[in-house]
This record gives structure tokens, sequence and C-alpha cells, in this order.
């Protein structure tokens, strides 16, 4: 942390100094990677809560081939982040597997007429595989916090008149709503602070927070090594706020479920 | 049908990406417009086992790490989640912070600035160095799980033992120890995997002499060599296929340790 405020032993001539945060705000790859980490963050962690919530409330209702489909939900949890991005690399690069299928049937023409999925500037390829990864882990807190007595309750309130939709929002969605909170804080800092799904599926420039500290940093200028560290701080200082949200939210979930 | 749709839906869009990386770790040639491969080869997978290659090699070293880690881990996670849980002392909540945060904060933030320290002490580029960064996540989630493990539990058989006569040692061994088997087998199946999938922080302190299975996957991810990538892939993926398999009965009754995925 101190080399972000200008620590350099290292070098000859160093001096303390503020120029590597107010850097951060004229440097216009900083600037650029603040909005696409934020994008792809939100946007991962909402489409993960989405799937997640959705996909372990239809486990829920199934009932042949219930366990099938959650072992199938489940399977993407221990997968190495490494694994999924190598992945959705092979699926949907221009010259993957779902490019060939759609050429096949003649969605598309060619790789270069599959849209560009992998290493573009938006992240598809970063969001399919924060959700496709994430979504599972949002849900199995879902089904457990649904594991219990729930059933009973929802009796209960079918007997007393409430229909399917009334029975989701007041009995099934506050049950399910601190845990999901809570682990979506997790995403989001996950998604926040990681570095090899974006390195791998998105291009160097405009690049996530975490791979332009890793560049910086990586830089033969060791000038520019105040500049990652300030990032990292930023990063870090952000995720630990985060953090502390989450303990908040994470007692009362505790709380009402004891 | 429309009613089986949704399901179907979910399930083909779990099970999707794997399909590829098992296609590639078998094919030979595929060729673009292919759906299928031209034609299928075993050169991938046989690169696995090939004491030519430096995949045996990797295979071990992550083996390696993730047993020691995982050990270490809990050692220290032991002493430390006993005073967390059984203790009430002032600061507890900080102390709680303090833990939760490295648990979850993605290691580049925080170790991009310690690498500095690990060159100085000549920590850099060994597996000692590379043991000791990746204690830095897995201790804190350690503590954690086995602290609220504690926290349900009765010291009192543990002094029953000591008054009939057993050692300190002895009550642990056959009081303490079976008594808290579920939370720890959790808590090293999460410092194993946490160790096994490290990409990040095992390339900075390791400084690419200490390769383990993750960094020679990104190698041959960078080579465009999918055939090798994808059968390696399988081959990273297949442990934690395992462990899941053998540690499901204490899984699903944790909750403190289902956070642990998040982290992965």
């Amino acid at each position: 942390m101190a080399q972000s405020f200008g620590y350099l032993p290292f070098l000859p001539g160093w001096h303390w100094s503020l120029d590597a945060y107010s850097g951060l705000l004229d440097d216009k790859a900083v600037r650029q990677s603040f909005v696409l980490t934020f994008r792809i963050a939100f946007l991962s962690t909402g489409l993960a809560v989405v799937v997640g919530v959705g996909g372990a409330l239809l486990i829920r209702s199934t009932r042949r081939g219930k366990r099938l489909l959650s072992a199938l939900f489940q399977s993407t949890l221990p997968v190495p982040h490494v694994v999924g991005a190598l992945a959705m690399l092979l699926l949907l690069s221009q010259g993957g597997t779902l490019s060939r299928l759609t050429n096949a049937v003649g969605l598309t023409h060619g790789s270069q007429g599959f849209p560009e999925l992998a290493g573009d500037r938006f992240g598809w390829a970063i969001l399919a595989e924060y959700v496709w990864k994430e979504a599972p882990f949002i849900g199995v807190v879902v089904l457990s916090a649904l594991s219990s007595g729930v059933a009973d309750l929802e009796d209960a309130a079918r007997t007393l008149g409430a229909g399917p939709g009334a029975r989701l929002r007041h009995v099934v969605l506050p049950l399910i709503t601190p845990g999901v909170l809570a682990t979506s804080i997790l995403v989001f800092a996950y998604s926040f602070g990681s570095y090899e799904v974006p390195y791998l599926l998105g291009r160097p420039y405009p690049a996530t927070l975490p791979v332009v500290a890793y560049q910086y940093y990586t830089d033969v200028d060791l000038n520019s090594r105040p500049v990652a560290m300030a990032i990292c701080v930023v990063i870090a200082v952000l995720i630990a706020s985060l953090v502390a949200l989450y303990m908040l939210l994470a007692e009362r979930f505790v709380r009402r479920t004891a | 049908m429309i009613r089986l749709l949704p399901r179907w839906l979910l399930a083909i869009g779990l099970l999707l990406p794997f399909v590829p990386l098992v296609v590639w770790a078998a094919a030979g040639q595929w060729r673009y417009p292919g759906v299928v491969p031209q034609h299928g080869s075993a050169r991938g997978l046989r690169l696995l086992v090939d004491p030519a290659s430096d995949i045996p090699q990797g295979l071990f070293t992550s083996l390696l790490l993730g047993v020691t880690v995982s050990v270490i881990a809990c050692v220290v996670g032991l002493c430390a989640g006993r005073a967390l849980g059984l203790y009430a002392f002032r600061g507890k909540r900080a102390v709680q912070f303090l833990l939760l945060a490295p648990a979850i904060v993605p290691g580049l933030a925080v170790t991009l600035g310690i690498q500095v320290f690990f060159l100085r002490y000549g920590l850099a580029g060994t597996l000692p160095g590379v043991v000791l960064v990746q204690l830095l996540p897995t201790i804190p989630y350690v503590t954690l799980v086995l602290g609220s493990a504690f926290a349900n539990f009765e010291t009192d058989y543990e002094e029953q033992a000591r008054t009939l006569g057993a050692g300190p040692l002895r009550t642990f061994w056959h009081v303490t120890l079976p008594v808290l088997r579920p939370p720890l087998i959790v808590a090293a199946f999460f410092a194993f995997l946490i160790s096994w999938s490290e990409y990040i922080l095992t390339l900075l302190i390791g400084g690419g002499t200490v390769k383990t299975l993750p960094l020679l996957l990104f190698a041959y991810i960078g080579s465009s060599d999918q055939n090798v990538a994808a059968a390696l892939a399988l081959l990273v993926v297949l442990p934690p296929f395992l462990l899941v398999l053998l540690t499901s009965r204490w899984l699903t009754g944790s909750q403190t340790g289902a956070v642990g995925f998040g982290r992965l």
C-alpha cells in the first residue's frame, strides 16, 4: 500500500506523493477500465441472482428428475475459473462450438459472420462465465434457505387462501432475501477483483481493473508501479466496504433463521 | 412439455460449456465449419501422462501444494478458530472482519504489494514462498469455518476426559477431533480447492518456476493448442469433482462452508 503513495525503496530518488491517485483520474485507460469493471460486476451479479433464484425455485418445484437436475445445477461449483474460462472460449469464440452449430443450421455465415463474443469490447464471454459459475452458488444458498420447514409455512398460507403468486411474494421471497443479498455481495466482490477470467476472455484494452493493475505492475517502467498499487488499493477498499456490508447482512440472516 | 422447457434450458445451459472441453480433449483435427472433429486423437490425453511433458510434474506440485496448504491452514485454523468461537473478547467483530476480508477479496489486490517483501527475503520463486502466499486466503477461511463450529462446541466433554485422567493430547485426539470432524473436513476440502485453483498468487510469487496445473493450463491456452489445453482442463476439474462426491455428506449441512464456493 505504501507503494501507491510513491514509496519505492528499489528506485533512487523516490518521494511520498499522491501522484498515482490523481493520475488515475487522468488516465483514459483506467477510466474506461473502471466503467468496464463496474458494468461486468453489476451485470454478472444481477444475472447470477436472476438465474440462481429462478433455477432454485424451478428445482424445488420439479418432481421427476429433481435429484439429477439439482446435481447438474451444482456441478459447476467446484470448477476452477480457469477451466470455466477455457470452456467459454471454446464455446463462444468466433471459431467456437456455438459458431459451428449456427453455421451448420444456416443462422450465421462462417466464423466471421458469428458475433464477436469473446475478446470483445462488451465482455459477453466474461459475463457468461461468471453467471455460469456464480448462479449455482446463489441457487445453492437459496435451496438451503428453503430446505427446512418452508413447505409447512406454504401449506399454512395456502390454507389461508394465498395463491401461488402471493405465497411466492409473502412466504418464499422474504425467507431467501437475506441469503441472496449476502451471496450477491460475494459474487460482486469476486467478479470485481478477479484476474484470470477477464484476462483470458477479455481484450488487453480496455481491460478490467485487476488486469490493468497487473499490466502496470509488470511494466518495464518501474515508475508505473505506484499506479498499479493505487488501483489495487481502490479495489481493496471498495471490496472491504462490501465485506462490512456482507457481515451486517449475514448477521441479520442468522438472527432470522435462529 | 411447455412446463418442462425452462428445466431443459437450465440443464442445457449448465452442461453446454463442458461439451467443447470434452470433445476438444479427444479431437485430433477440428477445422472450422465441422460440427464434429475431422478425426480423433489421443495426443492431448497422452501428453497428460507423458513424462517428457511438464504436466505430471505440475500435477505433483499442485497436489503437494494443496495438501501442504490445507494441513497448515487447518492446524492454524483450529487454534485460531477455538479462540474465536469459544471466547468473547473486545474487538472480536474487528477480527472477524479482518478474517473475512482476505477470504473474500481476490488475491491480486493484496499480493501485488507484498511481492517486494517475498523478493527481499528470497521466498519468491520457491515452493515455501508459494505455500506462504496461498495461506493468505486459506487460513482466514478455515478459521472462520472452524470458529463458527467452535461457537457450538461444548467444552464439558473435554473437561470430563481430563478429569478421567486423559492428557491434553489424548483429549484432543479422542474427544475434540471426532466432535469437530464434519467442519474440519469441509474446511480442509475448501482450503485444498482454493490452493488447487489459485492462479495469480502462484504466478506472482512463484515467478514461473513453481509450475502448478493452473499455470500450465494458462500457458497451453495462450499457445492455442486446444487439444492439450482441453485435456489438461479435464485433469484440473477431475479432483474437485471427486472431492465433492466424497465430501457431499458434510457439505450440504454447512452454511458457512458454502461461502467457500464464492472464492473458487
